[in-house]
This record gives structure tokens, C-alpha cells and sequence, in this order.
């Protein structure tokens, strides 16, 4: 090396340059690619998800005209019993038949029926409770077809021959009869906001689910935030340095990464059968996932606490303040943006979760909506979770729906936690 | 009285007991000629009296409503002449009698059943009434000898905080009782799993069928516990996801860190981050619904044949959802490592992707390791992807093409739905899950230790 002249030596680095450059491109598109793969798998999850999902949030309706007949019904006043045992499937068939006259024959009769959803002798049974002047009259009605209708015609705009399915050739020609003079429509699927889970697509929404998540939320949230706060006050403003609370620390860092579905076994095990908590309960849910976000929640308040300076600390000492007054009337409001941030974050972690809950059994099929925190119930992810395994075309749209409606729930939740931290974030 | 009304009275006799320590305090200074002749200030001889008065009833409260239906049960139970041996049995028969007793169960009753359901009933009031009393009595009482013991001497304030403070300090141990909990429940029923099956046949067997058999004749169904197809259908599918999300997460992490500008580094940040926040059950419809049949598509296409539940598609997405979390991981290694050695790699003429190759990955490969260590434990405890998107049939293979079914898993099979707490079946998901936690318990201790040791390094 010694004997090389200056100028062989610039030879030798100039002969190199050229693919010490091409690495460097390389190098550089990596990187470029690796974050653009990144990027395209949101953009084609969340495309997926949408163009699978917008369907549901509309439904297809069949206009009918039904006479409240007595005779059919079975019933001649309008009170609570007659309406229980009233025979509405009957006026449906009915108007179902007067108005394709020229179906004749069981078989074709029964295909007939299946036009309308078997939930909508429910809508007019309410119709007649509200207004008990119908019975006997006659009206046309929107009632709701059955999904393999809704199916059908929502495929009809993508191909000319539509996704068929269970529908036969003489089903779609009374679809599109009933499209052709305006009897068929779509309009806003306000069902799938106002009910609880069902085996009928139609009828299937996720009011039931949504309060399961409140409630459970409301329990985790309960319970998570006063303890992981006080756990972090503890750690940060009075342990002293010892082995125990050094075991402390390296606990709570572990049970931040232990998987979920360990916090499930353990609710399984102690929860329901130690202290025989009911089944399927938001209040078992939510001290599983108590435990499950407390770790995260005393990590962000531990962070927030740390964030305020000392001197604060020192000037409140110096008036006299107690230890514990110190805390509680100036460190603690001053670190609260931070806290409350961080259980937002903690919050949304825990809506999201489903692997646990599925331990505790709260996948049950959940019809009622839950009014307090010991009702069975069931929460949006595993709902989501249950109606991916169905096997109904009309199912996959509901879930795609749910997930949406899951995900603005998490957007608007972490949204918040952003501008609160912007706003109320203070630099020392 | 119901449980809500008296937690209402009581939370009223706090509130009273509150009010009366703190006038009689404020009277009491009054007459001494103000405040500073007390020993506390008004406010915590209030809640000396506050915490008197409700600390032992809610205690007290807390305590009954957890043991309550177990003694009721017992006492009920033992009323009874001839109950079943077994557990199941007399399970039933309690729920017959909690049915009778509401008025649900429709249909004949034997008059030992009704006179059951009518002691129950008795107990149930007789308890309902006595935990009211007992209560109310023990937070009166207590509040007077608190109010009693009020002085201006009476160090208030101190007593107050004491009580605090050793709030503060359960509430910090929740984490360590967690802990315990989690090993106690699953260590316990893993024993009871390990009587039946050997230790050995559990980690080394090769085949995997926890179908118990009813009857002895009965076909495919022996019982065969042996984890090896899980433990390597776990490692395949992990190991498919980390061979995505180390490189292209790594690689993010260097181009945001190093050549990224600020801009775009603000843009590109928060959308890859969206990737974490997106709940696990999702990425599971995405991967059953979308990638799956797309790769089964594709390998047809190419003349491979391929299930639609292949370990390559839940491992795919599993890949996608960790990228976030390697990469910020490694983005705050990357970023801890000193201006100083790049400025002098750059100062001897190297290029900036030498520099980062040559100088800055070996300074931040221990924190690199520790983050990669820690997406493997997550990828290992991943539930919903793979429960959605990967099989359940305990193949032993090392094509990603196949379907394979994994720990979590199997422990999500066996414990969803009915279930006998004393069959194997049922105890074996616990066995897997004292694997799944000390699996990853190790992993986290060692990568949380390296990350440690290397942060020393720099600060």
C-alpha cells in the first residue's frame, strides 16, 4: 500500500466510485420501497375494507300494499296479547299474491314469500301498535326483502347478470319487475344501527354490540385509569430504590408484551371459575381488560409525571407543602393532559381487542341489547370476529361494515389523543 | 335492601360524616381563635372522619358480595338429602333451585325442590338485610368514634396520607399480583393436564388430535397431545412474518431516520403507525377474506397447489401488522446513536449508505436485536390472524403453501364454546398457554435487557 503513488491511489478510488454509487441508489430505493409498501398496505387494506363494506350501510326494500285483514290476522282489537299471536306472515302472503296474481302452485308460492325478509311481519306489528286505526284498512308499506333479493340486486349495477345464487331465473324476473315499476328500492339501512346480532343478514346489526363495547370500555375504564395512575404516582414520586420496586418495574414492562390471550386465560380461570363472575358479562370483559391495559396506562402516566420539572416539586416543598400535597394539588394537574392521553391510547387498544374476550365467553350469539354491566353480551370485534365465519354473502358486507364503523371509532379516539396532547401540552 | 341503594346511603354517610368533621373542626378553631391552632387543616379532620366511617364498611361490603353466594350455596346444598356426588350434578341442581326460586322454572316440582328454593329464598333476604345493617351500623359507629376522637391536637393530616400511601402501594402491586395470577392459573391447571399426559409426550410428540373419545370403539378419536405440529406450525408462521416486517421495517426505519426529509418524514411516519393501531381481528378478515384466496389464486396460476388457509397468507399479514412496530423501534436506536460517528464516517469519504451499513447498524444492532426480539413474541402470541386466516388441522410441514394451525390457536379452539373443567382437552389449552407465556416471558426479559444494557451505553 505504502508504494502507491498519489495519483494511483485516485485511480483506485475513481475506479470504485461508480458502483459505490449504484449502492448507494440501491440502498436509498430500499428504503423508499420498503416505506411504499408500507404505505400501499394501508391504502389496499382500507380500500378492501370500503369497497367490501359500503353495500351494507344500504338495504333493499320491497313496497307493498297489505290489508290489515281481521280474518287473516286472526285478531278483531288491537291490544298487547291479540297483537302477540296475531298472523302478520299471513298478510304479507297475502299481499305477496295479489300482487303477482299469476303465480300459482306451492312451490312457487313458497319461492314467492321468501321474497320479503321473515323479519318483516315484526314491522308491521309495530305499524298496527302505534296505529291501531289500520286494522282492518289498507296501506302500502316498505318492508325489507330477504338478503338473497338484496344480494342480488345490489350485484345487478357491477354485471348485467348479477350474483344469482340461491335466486332462481323466475325470482330475478319478478325483482326486476318489481325494479321496472318502482316497487324495489334502495334506501338507508337504518337496521343495521338499531339491532342486535341475528342468523337473517337482513335483520342483523350492531346496536348490540356497540353498547357491549361501552359498558366493557366503561368498566376497563373505570377501573384501569385510578389504579394505573395511582400505580405511576407511586413508582415516580415515592418509591425509593430498592429490589422490590425494581421487581415492580421489571413486571409491569413484561405484562406490557405478555400476548392478550394469556390475560384470557387467566380471567377464564380466576374471574369465572374462582369467583364465578357470570359468563359473557361487559364486567368480566372489562376487568380482563383492565389488567391487560393497566401496564400501558402506568407506563404513559409515569412518562406525563416525569415530564414535569423538578423546580415544581421544590417551590411547593418550600411553602410547606406535604409530600402528598406536593402531588395531588400540583404535580398531578399538571401531568393530567399526559395521563389522559395516554388512556385514550390505552382505551382504544382495548376496543380493539378480541383474543381474550373469546376466553371469557363472550363470543355467545347476542340478540338482546345489553342494559347494564352483568347482561350477556358481546363486543364490535368479536362480532366482527363471529360474522366473518358465516357463510352468507350478505354477512361478509355487514362485516366489512362493522370494521368500518370499528375503525372511525379508533380514528376519532386517536385523533383525540393527538390534538388533546397538541393543545394541552406544555414545553418546560 | 338492594346492593345499589345501600352503596347510595353509604356513599351519603361518607359525605355527612365529611361535613360533620369539618364543621366541627371549624368550630372547634373558632373558639381556640382560628385555623392554625390546629394541628391539620379543616379539610382532613373531614376526611379522617370520611375515611372512618367508610373505609371498613366498603370493606366489609366488598367482602360479602364476593363470598355471599358461595356460603348461601353450601348452606342450600347441605339441605339437601340425597344431591348428586358430582359437580356437574349438583351445578344443575342449584340452578333448578335459583329458577324455582325467581319463579322461572315452569312445569312440576318435587316438594323438596320447593322447599329448597324456599330457603334459599329465606337466606337470600335474611342476607340482603344483614349486610345492610351490618354496613350502616359498622359506618355510623365508626364515624362517631372518629368524631369522638377529634382534637385540635389530633394530627389529622398525617393519619390521612398514611392511608394514601398505602393505597398508592396496592395499587402498584397490581401488576405484580397480575403476574401471579397469570402463573398461578395457568401453572395449576397445566399440572392437572400433565397427570394425564407426560411432560415428554406434550413437548416431543409428533402428533396432535385432542378429540377425546366417548366411547372406546370410537374412530379418530385417541386423544394424541403432542405439540411439536403447533409449536413448529407457530414457528413457520412467525417466522413468514418476521422475514416481512424485519426487512422492509428496518429498512423504513433507516430511510425515515437518515435520508428522509422533514416533510416527508411527518407524512409518512403517521400513516405507517396507522398500521399498529388497525385492531388484530381486522388484519384476520383482510387475511382470510382478501390475501388467501389471492395467494391460492396465484400459486394455482403458477401450477403450485395451495390451501386456502396457508401458513404463507396469515403469516403475510401478521408481517404487515409488526412493520410499525419494528420500525419505530429501531427508528429510536437509530436515532440514539451519536452525530459523531457519522460526522467521522462521513469526514473519511464514505457514502451515506456506507456509513449506515458500516457505522450506524453495528452501533444500533443491540437495540435493533431487542426489537426484533420483541415483534417475534408478539408475532409468537398473535391470536386473531391466525385463528382467522390459518388452519386448525395439526399438519407437521415446512410448506408455507399448506395450512397449519398454530398454539394460540389451539388454545382459542379448545376454549371456545362448552366446556368440562376436568377433561384433558380443556387443560391442555392451559398447557399451551404456560408454553405461549414463558416463551415469550424469556423473550421480552432478554430483549428488554439488551435494549437496557445499549441505552447505558450512549446517555
Amino acid at each position: 500500500m505504502t508504494d502507491l503513488t498519489q495519483a494511483q491511489v485516485r485511480e483506485r478510488i475513481e475506479k470504485g466510485l461508480a458502483s459505490r454509487h449504484r449502492k448507494e441508489k440501491l440502498f436509498r430505493g430500499l428504503g423508499i420501497g420498503s416505506i411504499a409498501f408500507g404505505i400501499l398496505a394501508v391504502v389496499i387494506l382500507f380500500t378492501d375494507i370500503i369497497s367490501k363494506g359500503s353495500g351494507a350501510f344500504v338495504q333493499t326494500a320491497i313496497q307493498l300494499e297489505v290489508h290489515y285483514d281481521q280474518q287473516v290476522l286472526g285478531i278483531d282489537k288491537v291490544d298487547d296479547e291479540s297483537l302477540t299471536w296475531a298472523n302478520f306472515t299471513g298478510v304479507i302472503r297475502q299481499s305477496l299474491r295479489d300482487r303477482f296474481p299469476s303465480v300459482a302452485g306451492r312451490s312457487d308460492k313458497r319461492e314467492l314469500y321468501t321474497l320479503i325478509s321473515s323479519g318483516a311481519p315484526f314491522t308491521l306489528r309495530d305499524r298496527l301498535a302505534e296505529n291501531p286505526d289500520l286494522l282492518g284498512k289498507s296501506e302500502r308499506v316498505w318492508l325489507s326483502a330477504d338478503d338473497d333479493v338484496d344480494t342480488f340486486v345490489k350485484s345487478l349495477k357491477d354485471s348485467k347478470e348479477g350474483f344469482r345464487g340461491r335466486t332462481s331465473d323466475q325470482k330475478a324476473g319478478w325483482i326486476e319487475q318489481l325494479l321496472e315499476s318502482g316497487e324495489l328500492k334502495k334506501r338507508f339501512n337504518t337496521t343495521f344501527f338499531t339491532n342486535g346480532d341475528s342468523r337473517e343478514p337482513e335483520q342483523a346489526g350492531i346496536r348490540a354490540a356497540l353498547m357491549g363495547s361501552l359498558f366493557t370500555l366503561l368498566v376497563t375504564l373505570a377501573l384501569s385509569f385510578p389504579i394505573g395512575v395511582a400505580a405511576a404516582i407511586y413508582l415516580e414520586e415515592y418509591a425509593p430504590k430498592n429490589r422490590w420496586t425494581d421487581l415492580i418495574e421489571v413486571n409491569i414492562n413484561n405484562l406490557a408484551a405478555v400476548p392478550s390471550i394469556v390475560f384470557g386465560l387467566l380471567g377464564l380461570a380466576i374471574f369465572i371459575n374462582f369467583f364465578e363472575l357470570p359468563r359473557s358479562a361487559p364486567l368480566v370483559g372489562g376487568l380482563v381488560l383492565t389488567l391487560m391495559t393497566l401496564p400501558t396506562i402506568i407506563i404513559s402516566s409515569r412518562a406525563a409525571l416525569k415530564a414535569v420539572p423538578p423546580s415544581i416539586r421544590q417551590a411547593a416543598m418550600g411553602m410547606g407543602a406535604s409530600r402528598m400535597q406536593v402531588v395531588f394539588h400540583h404535580v398531578l394537574p399538571l401531568a393530567m393532559p399526559g395521563m389522559l392521553t395516554g388512556a385514550i391510547i390505552g382505551m382504544a387498544q382495548a376496543l380493539g381487542e378480541t383474543a381474550p374476550l373469546l376466553m371469557i365467553g363472550m363470543v355467545a350469539f347476542i340478540v338482546d341489547v345489553p342494559t347494564g354491566v352483568t347482561d350477556p353480551a358481546t363486543v364490535l370485534p368479536v362480532q366482527i370476529f363471529l360474522w366473518a365465519d358465516s357463510p352468507e354473502r350478505a354477512f361478509m358486507e355487514r362485516t366489512s361494515a362493522a370494521i368500518m364503523v370499528l375503525l372511525s371509532v379508533l380514528i376519532v379516539m386517536n385523533t383525540s389523543a393527538v390534538l388533546l396532547r397538541k393543545k394541552l401540552e406544555r414545553r418546560w | 335492601m338492594q346492593t345499589p341503594t345501600l352503596f347510595a346511603l353509604l356513599l351519603l354517610l361518607i359525605l355527612v360524616a365529611y361535613g360533620t368533621g369539618f364543621r366541627r373542626a371549624v368550630s372547634t378553631a373558632r373558639s381556640l381563635g382560628g385555623v392554625r391552632n390546629l394541628a391539620a387543616l379543616p379539610s382532613y379532620y373531614g376526611l379522617y372522619t370520611a375515611l372512618w366511617c367508610g373505609l371498613p364498611a366498603l370493606i366489609l361490603l366488598g367482602a360479602w358480595l364476593v363470598f355471599d353466594d358461595a356460603i348461601i350455596r353450601a348452606m342450600v346444598l347441605n339441605s339437601i338429602a340425597d344431591k348428586p356426588e358430582m359437580i356437574s350434578g349438583q351445578n344443575l341442581l342449584y340452578a333448578q333451585i335459583q329458577n324455582l326460586a325467581a319463579g322461572h322454572l315452569i312445569g312440576e316440582k318435587s316438594p323438596e325442590l320447593q322447599s329448597a328454593a324456599d330457603y334459599f329464598s329465606l337466606l337470600r333476604s335474611r342476607s340482603n338485610n344483614l349486610q345492610a345493617f351490618l354496613s350502616l351500623v359498622l359506618a355510623s359507629g365508626l364515624a362517631a368514634f372518629a368524631l369522638l376522637r377529634l382534637s385540635p391536637k389530633l394530627r389529622a393530616r398525617e393519619k390521612v396520607e398514611k392511608v394514601l400511601r398505602i393505597a398508592l402501594i396496592a395499587c402498584a402491586c397490581a401488576a405484580i399480583l397480575t403476574t401471579v395470577g397469570i402463573l398461578l392459573s395457568v401453572l395449576f391447571e397445566s399440572l392437572r393436564f400433565f397427570q394425564s399426559v407426560p411432560v415428554t409426550e406434550f413437548l416431543f410428540g409428533l402428533h396432535w388430535s385432542p378429540q377425546m373419545a366417548l366411547r372406546a370403539d370410537q374412530v379418530g378419536s385417541s386423544g394424541a397431545f403432542g405439540a411439536v405440529p403447533l409449536f413448529t406450525g407457530t414457528l413457520m408462521v412467525s417466522a413468514i412474518a418476521m422475514f416481512v416486517a424485519v426487512p422492509v421495517g428496518l429498512m423504513a426505519a433507516i430511510y425515515l431516520a437518515e435520508y428522509a426529509s422533514k416533510r416527508v418524514r411527518s407524512l409518512a411516519k403517521p400513516i405507517l403507525e396507522i398500521l399498529a393501531g388497525v385492531p388484530t381481528v381486522v388484519y384476520g378478515f383482510f387475511a382470510a377474506l382478501t390475501v388467501a384466496p389471492f395467494i391460492r389464486d396465484l400459486a394455482t396460476s403458477v401450477g403450485l397447489e395451495a390451501s386456502s388457509e396457508s401458513a404463507l397468507a396469515a403469516g403475510l399479514v401478521m408481517g404487515i401488522m409488526i412493520i410499525p412496530f419494528v420500525s419505530s423501534l429501531s427508528d429510536d436506536v437509530i436515532n440514539a446513536v451519536p452525530q459523531s460517528l457519522r460526522d467521522g464516517a462521513l469526514g473519511l469519504g464514505s457514502t451515506k449508505s456506507e456509513t449506515v451499513r458500516k457505522v450506524v447498524i453495528p452501533a444500533a444492532l443491540p437495540g435493533i436485536v431487542g426489537g426484533v426480539l420483541l415483534a417475534v413474541s408478539r408475532a409468537i402470541g398473535e391470536t386473531m390472524i391466525v385463528v382467522m386466516a390459518a388452519g386448525l388441522a395439526a399438519n407437521l410441514t415446512a410448506n408455507p403453501l399448506e395450512s397449519v394451525t398454530t398454539v394460540t390457536v389451539q388454545i382459542v379452539t379448545l376454549l371456545v364454546g362448552d366446556q368440562e373443567f376436568d377433561s384433558p382437552k380443556t387443560l391442555a389449552a392451559f398447557a399451551l398457554g404456560l408454553m405461549l407465556f414463558i416463551s415469550t416471558l424469556v423473550l421480552n426479559f432478554i430483549a428488554l435487557h439488551v435494549v437496557k444494557k445499549y441505552r447505558e451505553q450512549y446517555d
